[in-house]
């Protein structure tokens, strides 16, 4: 960070622009000018910090502070008085909600303490636009070591020890599928980085291209060198404009300093890299699909084998592995395969990252090595559920994986145990669920977005899934027998075992975890014609107490649809036959003389 | 197919988009992208001519562009307003978010206001999730949204 002698880091991922980061950067900007601190102290836009429920974040360097919630009013405070004065502006400090003490050091948090960044090394420490603070924090250094010292079969070994997996889903050993790829015999091959993220909740592969993007250009390299590629391709998703263009930022830079392109370093290896769009459709992150959309076609998938590593972009050999797989190579090769295969389980080795998000006090992105379990991950990491409710469930792995309950919140996380458990690692979505969230409610969301995102080519995904959704919305409307249950059950499985890719085959876990972790609710849903959680509609019916309504009138104006009639001071009624059971008269009276029945 | 008369320079420019990828079928994904911020929208006779260029047939142009819900064959508002309908978006109310802009604009998901003012859509994730449920305006994110702040924010496009 060179000639400065201390910096503001400012956090300028997707999160905090929203909440006006580019504000507090001017704003700071300008109070240093007022101070004449200009040539002393830079302002850098980072990555994500993780903490995006604090956000925006704000911190100071060389001494660590750690400012939340920052807008960009406090900008001149915090510059004269932490950096003229010398004192820290203890309101905008982070408050322990258990010791009520404010903490200055992010190092004490509980959101950071049970951390372990590897993927996320560089998110929110370096400005992602400058290549000089990626290369001074040992990037590229990595790349360097392979290409002067090692063969490609040596550096594959180095993964292949690790036992890094892919981190897109699947969990398939990344040294393996390397060596198949570098196995396979053409005049052209191709790296591919799967940026696509589809599940909807997720932002890992967003922060690292967004706060780290010369990691995985570095790793594609090396992935290159290892398979005998000499170009890569980024298939990113058009809905991630700030990612796509700091990746195009990063790839300029390095072309610029020859750390990607011809001859790289002078050892003679060539490796360019490549952007794609992608156009919103989540089947093309599954990688046959995403290959045909990099071909201009539908993003329909194909039956595999042929796998991508014999037969993939235009025919050619291709090695695809997701952004978050790539962000944990450099610092293997660097580190070795031993450091990295002592994080973690027996079988799953390393960290992973997580977007934890819902109804958990701390929303953000965390990173916590494998074995860690549920209960420390939301209640350690993410300070427990919102507003002193209930724990009821968390959902991993998106629209193929399933909702986990209380009596898994002990188990160490790592690919075995999830799947093990009905759910499933995928890319790392964690959304956490109160007593407030009714069960058919989230299979139905989670089948409602299977239905919009299945391809259509194959029947028993295109049909049956159409058909799970609507016994599903049957039972949320109290229209279903016990009967329906098991044909739920049935019709769920057989989608499993027909359909012809992993979404198909993935798409009833939703539905399947849910009825067995959560069979009592789906029994009152039918049986009694009763949502538990008090969230299907067409099961609710608001009343009024009358001998706790005072007729204050104001239900009556709050109500969208005028269902709610009574004179002044006398108790009101609401006609059951209009009413939307919008809810909005509940949260208004202030007698507690509504109620959901 | 064609219904829309676009105006003589627009054609060239979309030419000139089609030569920047080498009128390669296989570029066809980014030509559209590229068709779509010159247009806001795909009509028919943009995809006849992008046919044309890339000596494909409408056929899969059209087959490519209804695939991808990015891809759109309406105009859309001047103000585009997508709700998050992500997961954790979801789970922190955006259907209630949903229902009070189709109550207010009194239009359905995918329709654009009879003044052409505001469109409607919902999109998956925009990776903000930290500020669910979030709302986007064009380029504009706003997040912690409730039902009761979307009078508010309409009202700052009046
Ligand atoms: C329906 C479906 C969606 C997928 N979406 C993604 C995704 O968004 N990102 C990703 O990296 N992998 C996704 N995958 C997994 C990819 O097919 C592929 O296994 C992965 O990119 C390989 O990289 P890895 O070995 O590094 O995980 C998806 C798979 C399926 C079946
Ligand atoms: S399982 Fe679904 S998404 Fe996959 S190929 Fe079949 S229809 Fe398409
Ligand atoms: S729930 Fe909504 S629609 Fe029904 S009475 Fe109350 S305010 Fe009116
Ligand atoms: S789910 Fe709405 S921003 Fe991620």
């Amino acid at each position: 960070m060179g000639k400065y002698k201390s910096h503001i880091l400012v956090c300028a991922g997707t999160g905090c622009r929203a909440s006006d980061c580019e504000g507090i950067v001017s704003n700071l900007e300008s109070a240093l000018e007022e101070n004449n601190l200009n040539e002393d102290v830079q302002v850098v836009r980072t990555g994500c910090f993780g903490f995006c429920e604090k956000g925006p974040v704000v911190k100071m360097v060389p001494d660590n502070t750690f400012y939340v919630e920052v807008t960009p009013d406090d900008a001149g405070e915090l510059v004269l008085e932490h950096l003229v004065k010398g004192r820290k502006v203890e309101r905008l400090l982070y408050i322990d909600p258990d010791t009520k003490e404010r903490i200055s050091d992010s190092k004490h948090m509980g959101f950071y303490k049970k951390q372990y960044r590897i993927a996320l090394r560089n998110c929110g420490f370096i400005d992602p636009e400058n290549i000089d603070e990626y290369i001074a924090r040992d990037g590229y250094a990595a790349m360097g070591k392979i290409l002067e010292s090692m063969t490609p079969e040596e550096a594959t070994a180095i993964i292949k020890e690790s036992g890094l997996r892919g981190r897109g889903g699947g969990g398939f050993p990344t040294g393996l599928k390397w060596e198949f790829t570098r196995k396979a015999q053409a005049d052209k091959k191709y790296v591919v980085c799967n940026a696509d993220e589809g599940d909807p909740g997720a932002f890992m592969d967003r922060s690292i291209l967004e706060g780290d993007p010369h990691s995985v250009l570095e790793a594609m390299a090396i992935c290159g060198f290892c398979i005998g590629a000499d170009t890569g391709l980024i298939y990113i998703r058009a809905e991630y404009p700030l990612a796509i263009n700091r990746l195009k930022t990063a790839i300029n830079q390095a072309r610029e300093y020859g750390l990607i392109g011809k001859d790289i370093l002078g050892t003679g290896f060539n490796f360019d890299v490549e952007i794609r769009l992608g156009a919103g459709a989540f089947v093309c992150g599954e990688e046959t699909a995403l290959i045909h959309s990099m071909e201009g076609l539908r993003g329909e998938p194909t039956v595999k084998p042929p796998f991508p590593a014999e037969k993939g972009y235009n025919g050619k050999p291709t090695n695809v592995n997701n952004v978050e797989t790539f962000a944990n190579i450099p610092p293997i090769i660097l580190k070795g395969s031993k450091w990295f295969s002592e994080i973690g389980t027996e079988k799953s080795k390393g960290t992973k990252v997580f977007a934890l998000a819902g109804k958990v006090n701390n929303v953000g992105l965390i990173e916590v090595p494998m074995g860690i379990t549920l209960r420390e991950v939301i209640f350690d990491i993410g300070g427990g559920i919102k507003g002193g409710k209930k724990f009821k469930a968390v959902q991993t792995g998106g629209p193929s994986g399933g909702c986990l309950t209380e009596k898994h919140l002990d188990i160490p996380i790592d690919y075995e145990n999830l799947l093990q458990c009905g759910s499933m690692m995928g890319s790392g979505g964690m959304i956490v669920m109160d007593e407030d969230d009714c069960m058919v409610s989230v299979a139905k969301f989670y089948l409602d977005f299977t239905v919009e995102e299945s391809c259509g080519k194959c029947a028993p995904c295109r049909i049956g899934n159409k058909r799970l959704y609507e016994m599903l919305d049957k039972i949320s409307l109290g229209k279903s027998s016990e009967e329906d249950l098991g044909m739920l059950r049935n019709l769920a499985n057989v989608i499993k075992d027909t359909s012809l890719c992993g979404l198909g085959q993935t798409s009833p876990n939703p539905v399947l975890s849910t009825m067995d972790n959560f069979h009592e609710e789906y029994l009152a849903h039918v049986a009694d014609g009763k949502c538990p959680a008090g969230q299907c509609k067409a099961l609710m019916h608001y009343i009024i107490d009358s001998h706790l309504c005072v007729g204050c009138t104001l239900c009556n104006r709050v109500c969208p649809v005028d269902a709610i009639s009574g004179e002044k001071k006398t108790p009101h009624v609401i006609d059951s036959s209009i009413c939307i059971k919008c809810g909005a008269c509940l949260e208004k009276c202030k007698f507690g003389a509504i109620s959901v029945q | 197919m064609a219904s829309v008369k676009l105006p003589e320079s627009k054609i060239q420019e979309l030419k000139e988009v089609c030569q920047k990828y080498d009128n390669k079928g296989s570029e066809l994904i980014n030509v559209l992208h590229g068709a779509q911020e010159l247009f806001g929208y795909l009509p028919a006779e943009v995809q006849e001519i992008i046919a044309d260029e890339l000596n494909v047939s409408v056929a899969h142009v059209y087959g490519v562009v209804t695939f991808y819900s990015f891809f759109s064959m309406l105009p859309k508002g001047r103000n585009p307003i997508s709700i998050c309908m992500g997961t954790a978006c979801y789970v922190r109310g955006a259907e209630k978010v949903l229902d009070e802009f189709k109550r207010i604009l009194n239009v359905k998901v995918g329709e654009t206001t009879g003044d052409g003012k505001f469109s409607l859509s919902c999109l998956r994730c925009v990776g903000a999730c930290g500020l669910a449920p979030v709302v986007t305006i064009g380029e504009r994110v706003y997040g912690r949204v409730s039902a009761d702040d979307v009078k508010k924010i309409l009202s700052e496009y009046a």
